[in-house]
């Protein structure tokens, strides 16, 4: 069972780098242990916060692709629950959308190559945003 | 052609959050206007309203994505609904889980402006 989920979780805007990385490679090791796979890891930053959570304004969001099963998120969302600078945090399966735009880009790209045959470059290049 | 309504397009939704605050009020007037003239229709010319995600072709309403969401959001936090925006229901439905998921994680308020 593989799917892929989105792990967005903030952490407290004072946490310190070194502790960041802690955090985010226990949080891998926890995927890899429990047969997963982690895609990406990406640090938005810093940022404001639309809303005061626990009485901060700021924090530092982290993003987290993974491809596994249910049970593998579980573990993952408790394991956020439990650590503390974790203040807020949201997971989205996002591989049924990927699959849905990866269709619409198919029929996309089979369109652009049926009108790519046009008369010149210019208008071929054109006629697609008109049709598509 | 394509260039010159993507401009209008996107000058309209930049001041779609105050409109769809100020049209609840102006709305009453319409009718009474339309009396005033008597059976001529509307007396305003309205343009009609398009999908932005239909006309810009836009796929992908992902909760990341603040700046497109927040042109949906009323100054009141409020997700503007698509009577005002134009926006077709099937992209108003992805439109309207995103902006949730992104007031989940704090991208969004969920009431007032962004503090």
């Amino acid at each position: 069972m593989n799917r892929t989920y989105e792990l967005m979780f903030i952490v407290r805007p004072d946490m310190a780098e070194e502790d960041q990385d802690k955090l985010i490679s226990t949080l891998e090791n926890a995927v890899t242990s429990s047969s997963g796979q982690v895609k990406s890891v990406e640090r938005m930053g810093k940022r404001r916060l639309a809303y005061t959570v626990r009485k901060f304004h700021d924090g530092i969001y982290v993003l987290l692709t993974v491809e596994g099963g249910g049970g593998l998120i579980h573990e993952l969302e408790r394991r956020l629950r439990v650590t503390e600078p974790v203040i807020k945090f949201l997971t989205v399966r996002i591989d049924e959308e990927q699959k849905r735009l990866d269709k619409i880009k198919a029929i996309k790209d089979a369109k652009r190559k049926a009108a790519a045959p046009a008369p010149a470059p210019e208008t071929g290049g054109e006629a697609p945003a008109a049709t598509a | 052609m394509a260039d010159e309504t993507r401009s209008s397009e996107s000058s309209s939704s930049s001041d779609r959050p105050d409109r769809g605050e100020r049209r609840p009020s102006s709305r009453p007037g319409g009718p009474g206007g339309g009396r005033e003239g008597g059976g001529g229709g509307r007396k305003y010319f309205r343009r009609k309203k398009v999908c932005k995600f239909c006309v810009e072709k836009i796929e992908a309403i992902n909760y990341k994505d603040i700046r497109l969401l927040a042109q949906f959001v009323a100054e009141s936090g409020r997700i503007v609904p698509r009577r005002l925006t134009g926006v077709c229901t099937p992209h108003q439905r992805r439109l309207s889980l995103a902006i949730k998921q992104a007031r989940n994680i704090a991208l969004l308020p969920f009431a007032g402006r962004a503090a």
